[in-house]
């Protein structure tokens, strides 16, 4: 790579975040709300491309371990009253044991069968924070949880959400820098010669559904930082396979694609949805466009228009 | 702790569940079987299969009505799916499968929100003709005789399914069509249309099974959810595109289902699933031979 779109690689993203830093001051508290809603989803996108995008897992139900981190910091700190920088730390590991168990079973099968299997497994975490009243109350969520003061007001909870998502970005960013996410991608390309080569490829797939679910606990946990409440809706198996479209809509085969996907479907849920109550028809109408017309996603699309083709597509995968 | 009326009469309800899934999930195993898709939007052409029955009623009254709907029904279903798969899921065939299977989660997005435009979202419910009322005694429990008719119509559907899979000639097409569609698209017949059958006869099932379930359920937007995700459940433990499979399986699912609600009513739901962990820690590739 030449030096010059290196530089180019470093400076966007510094342009682009104090952009961010300084947004909160002239735009309306409404749409610095909005922008934090994108960055939580944008992160779950993020770390569910890390299995699909970098793993080539059909991980199908990854909504889940949001939520369970999400109803882990809300549980830990409404019913256990738990001190919440603990919770913050803790229900992320909560989702990435959630994700070992789900994963260990799922890493048997391959290809689609791995996500039917996953979304069968998932949707028994569901039910049973939808059914067991006395502790998630059910179909209502919990409302109102308690966050401390210095990140109750929308503009504070920008900026800690924010924060927390650069850092979460610059993990992932390293974790596919490692030999540990160019394994993953040469498992995604070549499974059978990756396991002739001698690498454990059922281990390392698991290793990277374990990851990427820490980072969805991160995120569920942010999104309760946002809005102070966690529903059952959460964990459903429709949303997850909202996030995949987020995915598929930004592109997958980028690093910033997700992220891309999540702002678009977001944006229009938000600006459109206000205006229908048919928002999953709409949503299943855009899938169906996608899949005809842009199957490598927006930023695929504008990168095969404008940029150099070789720079999108998969960085390791030299077959 | 429970009489033996009540087991006994809790077995024939999961019996009765379980046929209801089994037609669904042949359904299914056969669309995965030949096409090689899960197909997401199965779950809602079942619940169009229910809403178009409660339509039937409404519109021709009394016991005619009612067997009119079992007929009719799948029928709808089937042409619904014809319309989807002509216009736009058989252009998709060339592409990889998640394109495929993204498709028909698309597809079950639209038709959930054509069917709360279509039908509202009030809860529907039909009833059973009269010759239906009552129950039967059998071996002291007693079991409703829409659930024992249910009982009848499951085997019925499963043998129809297997004649017509390995003694009809398109059966046989369509389960070469499965192992390798190359050679027979290179023996001269049109795999397109093929697929469409198979696509077709699979939705087919699914609103059969919709049907079946109108007057034991109360008809309402949701139903597609909880269906599709048990119907997942039990083709991978049965084995992925596997007909009989999905019989073991339903089997293994209604019972325990219903037998759950007896020890813990309110997660009953754990059973099912506890039952599908084991099967699946001890044979991971499903308890009958996948078709591939």
């Amino acid at each position: 790579m030449k030096n010059g779109s290196n530089l180019k690689l470093f400076l966007l993203p510094a342009v682009l975040f104090v952009i961010l830093l300084f947004l909160p001051a002239f735009i309306p508290r409404f749409y610095v709300y909005i922008l934090a809603v994108i960055f939580v989803t944008a992160l779950l996108a993020m770390s569910l491309n890390m299995v699909v995008g970098h793993g080539g897992l059909f991980q199908f139900h990854h909504g889940v371990f949001y939520g369970v981190g999400a109803y882990a910091f809300a549980l830990m700190i409404t019913k256990a009253g738990l001190p919440m920088w603990f919770c913050f730390i803790v229900s992320p590991l909560i989702a990435a044991i959630v994700g070992l168990l789900i994963g260990w079973f799922c890493v048997r099968l391959t290809s689609l069968y791995f996500g039917m299997l996953q979304i069968s497994l998932g949707s028994l975490i569901w039910a049973i924070a939808f059914r067991w009243y006395s502790l998630t109350s059910g179909d209502d969520g919990i409302h109102g949880i308690p966050v401390p003061d210095f990140i109750s007001s929308t503009s504070s909870a920008y900026y800690f959400i924010l924060i927390f998502f650069i850092l979460c970005l610059i993990c992932m960013y390293l974790i596919y820098r490692s030999p540990f996410g160019s394994t993953l991608e040469a498992i995604r390309d070549n499974p059978e010669r990756c396991q002739a080569v001698g690498i454990n490829v059922r281990l390392h797939q698991l290793m990277g559904i374990v990851i990427a679910t820490f980072f969805a606990g991160v995120a569920g946990v942010l999104f309760v930082v946002l809005e102070g409440s966690v529903f059952p809706d959460m964990l459903f198996w429709v949303f997850s396979l909202e996030i995949f479209i987020m995915c598929l809509l930004g592109g997958w085969f980028s690093f910033a694609g997700p992220i891309l996907g999540a702002a678009i479907i977001v944006s229009l849920r938000t600006f459109v949805g206000a205006y229908t109550e048919y928002w999953t028809l709409i949503l299943g109408i855009i899938l169906i466009l996608l899949i005809f017309f842009l199957p490598e996603g927006v930023w695929g699309y504008i990168l095969d228009k404008f940029g150099s083709r070789a720079k999108g597509t998969v960085e390791g995968g030299s077959k | 702790m429970f009489d033996m009326a009540a087991l006994g009469s809790q077995f024939f309800v999961g019996l009765s569940r379980a046929m209801i899934l089994f037609i669904v999930c042949s359904g299914l195993s056969f669309v995965l079987g030949v096409l090689r898709v899960p197909n997401i939007a199965h779950g809602s052409l079942y619940m169009i299969g229910a809403f178009a029955a409660y339509s039937i009623t409404k519109w021709v009254a009394g016991p005619a009505g009612f067997w009119l709907a079992l007929i009719l029904a799948p029928f709808v279903v089937a042409l619904v799916s014809l319309v989807a798969e002509r216009a736009l899921f058989c252009h998709l065939y060339q592409r990889e499968h998640l394109m495929l299977l993204l498709f028909t989660f698309a597809l079950s997005l639209i038709l959930g929100d054509l069917v709360k435009i279509v039908w509202g979202a009030e809860y529907k419910s039909i009833m059973a003709p009269e010759l239906f009322n009552g129950s039967i005694g059998i071996l002291g429990a007693s079991i409703p005789r829409y659930n024992f008719f249910l009982l009848i119509v499951g085997p019925v559907v499963g043998v129809a399914l297997w004649l017509f899979a390995n003694k009809t000639k398109l059966g046989k097409i369509a389960r070469a069509a499965a192992v390798d569609r190359e050679i027979v698209g290179a023996v001269g017949i049109n795999v397109s249309w093929v697929f469409a059958f198979a696509f077709v006869l699979g939705c087919f099932l699914a609103g059969l099974g919709g049907a079946l379930v109108a007057p034991t359920v109360s008809i309402t937007l949701g139903m597609d959810h909880n269906l599709i995700i048990e119907a997942f459940l039990i083709v991978t433990i049965g084995g992925l595109g596997n007909m009989w499979g999905a019989m073991v399986g339903s089997l293994i699912f209604g019972l325990t289902q219903a037998f759950g609600v007896l020890f813990w009513p309110q997660f009953a739901i754990v059973f099912p699933y506890t039952a599908v962990v084991i099967i699946l820690i001890w044979r991971p590739q499903g308890m009958l031979k996948s078709v591939w």
